[in-house]
């Protein structure tokens, strides 16, 4: 059956772990644009969700920095962080190791690929499962792309990794999902916490759902550190989305720059086509 | 300035038990596992925030040791605030980074 839904959603540690300092309208808005993002991801009736995600070196360090990696087990832990403060409790969360392997094994046929046995969920991962499969019931499949350390990937390879990932999914006959996570513009853990650009962020949106390959591929990493922080970094996963719905357009079911989460949060959907 | 071997230890205590438990009992042997100056241990040791934002280590590496060390999130923001007014801005890795 191949790819049966595509979405993007922030991951931002505040939003589970600062939850009760943001205003309170802004912050239920963005957790009911999360619920409904969860009953869309649970409609399409997904054996699996493959979450291609900005982790921040909690497995991967500067000895050893792959450009792409995918999980291979059966079963992940997470938070890695503090579950107090991240506000999300210790889990295990089952994976799919067969699966992995077989699209593994098709994605490197055009992509280098690495691939881990043992990954413990940091918060870019945990914050949008909390939010989209709440009982860890869904079998997660974890993606990472190099979003902290330069050099970084290139955009134009993440782009090209979404394109191998959904010809990967296409050969297969499970229900796959794919959700990216990241930030658009922010500064996060540094003394510019909380700074946002709006209007970067927006345009970058704006290329994202109308699926603009040469736009998206087009910022430059001195562009990005410049107007979006080493956070914008992250760009990379929702330009793999792009490349996986490669052809299709988006929409984008929440946007709101919440500084004490230190992002601008954003929840979008990419079409099926 | 051993910038790499820094973040490498925090790396380690960040995600490993065995490793902090090493770090909170067994500093001086811990540390002597890794290429180190002075003023690094010392501000491991302080648990020196600033100093070691100054360093250039990564904040997604160093908010975990804050936290771990019992500085809440806007102490940890100021931490670092503080640490550029006394010790200038950052001196390596990528928040130094000058583009060509």
């Amino acid at each position: 059956m191949s790819l049966v839904f595509a979405g993007v959603c922030s991951h931002g540690p505040g939003i589970t772990g600062r939850a009760d300092r943001a205003d309170a309208t802004v912050r239920d808005a963005l957790y009911a644009s999360f619920d409904r993002l969860r009953s869309a991801l649970e409609a399409s009736r997904p054996d699996v969700l493959i979450v291609v995600a900005a982790e921040h070196f909690a497995n991967f360090f500067m000895d050893n920095m792959p450009a792409f990696c995918m999980g291979m087990s059966d079963t992940y832990v997470g938070p890695i962080e503090d579950p107090q403060w991240l506000g999300i409790p210790r889990v295990e969360i089952p994976g799919n190791a067969a699966l992995s392997l077989q699209l593994i094994e098709s994605v490197m046929t055009d992509i280098d690929l690495a691939y881990a046995q043992e990954w413990k969920f940091d918060h870019g991962i945990m914050v949008p499962l909390h939010f989209l499969t709440p009982e860890y019931t869904l079998p997660i499949i974890p993606v990472n792309i190099n979003c902290q350390g330069p050099p970084l990937t290139p955009l134009t390879r993440c782009y090209d990794f979404g394109r191998a990932l959904r010809r990967a999914c296409e050969e297969r006959a499970e229900r796959i999902a794919i959700i990216g996570t990241g930030g658009i513009s922010h500064w996060p853990a540094t003394p510019d916490s909380g700074k946002i650009n709006e209007q970067w962020d927006r345009e970058f949106l704006n290329h994202f759902v109308n699926n603009r390959r040469d736009a998206l591929v087009a910022y430059t990493d001195e562009e990005i550190y410049r107007e979006a922080g080493q956070g914008g970094f992250e760009i990379r996963t929702f330009v793999a989305i792009a490349g996986a719905t490669e052809h299709s357009r988006g929409e984008i079911w929440f946007y709101e720059p919440i500084p004490i989460f230190a992002v601008g949060a954003t929840i979008a959907v990419m079409s099926i086509s | 300035m051993s910038l790499y071997y820094v973040q490498k230890l925090l790396y380690q205590i960040n995600r490993d038990e065995y490793a902090l438990a090493r770090f909170n009992e067994n500093f001086d042997s811990f540390l002597a596992e890794y290429r180190l100056t002075e003023e690094e241990i010392l501000a491991l040791r302080n648990a020196d925030i600033g100093l070691l934002y100054v360093m250039g280590v990564n904040g997604q590496i160093l908010m975990h040791f804050a936290a771990m060390s019992s500085f809440a999130w806007d102490a940890y923001l100021d931490a670092m605030r503080e640490g550029i007014r006394k010790h200038g801005p950052v001196r390596a890795g990528l928040y130094a980074t000058v583009w060509s």
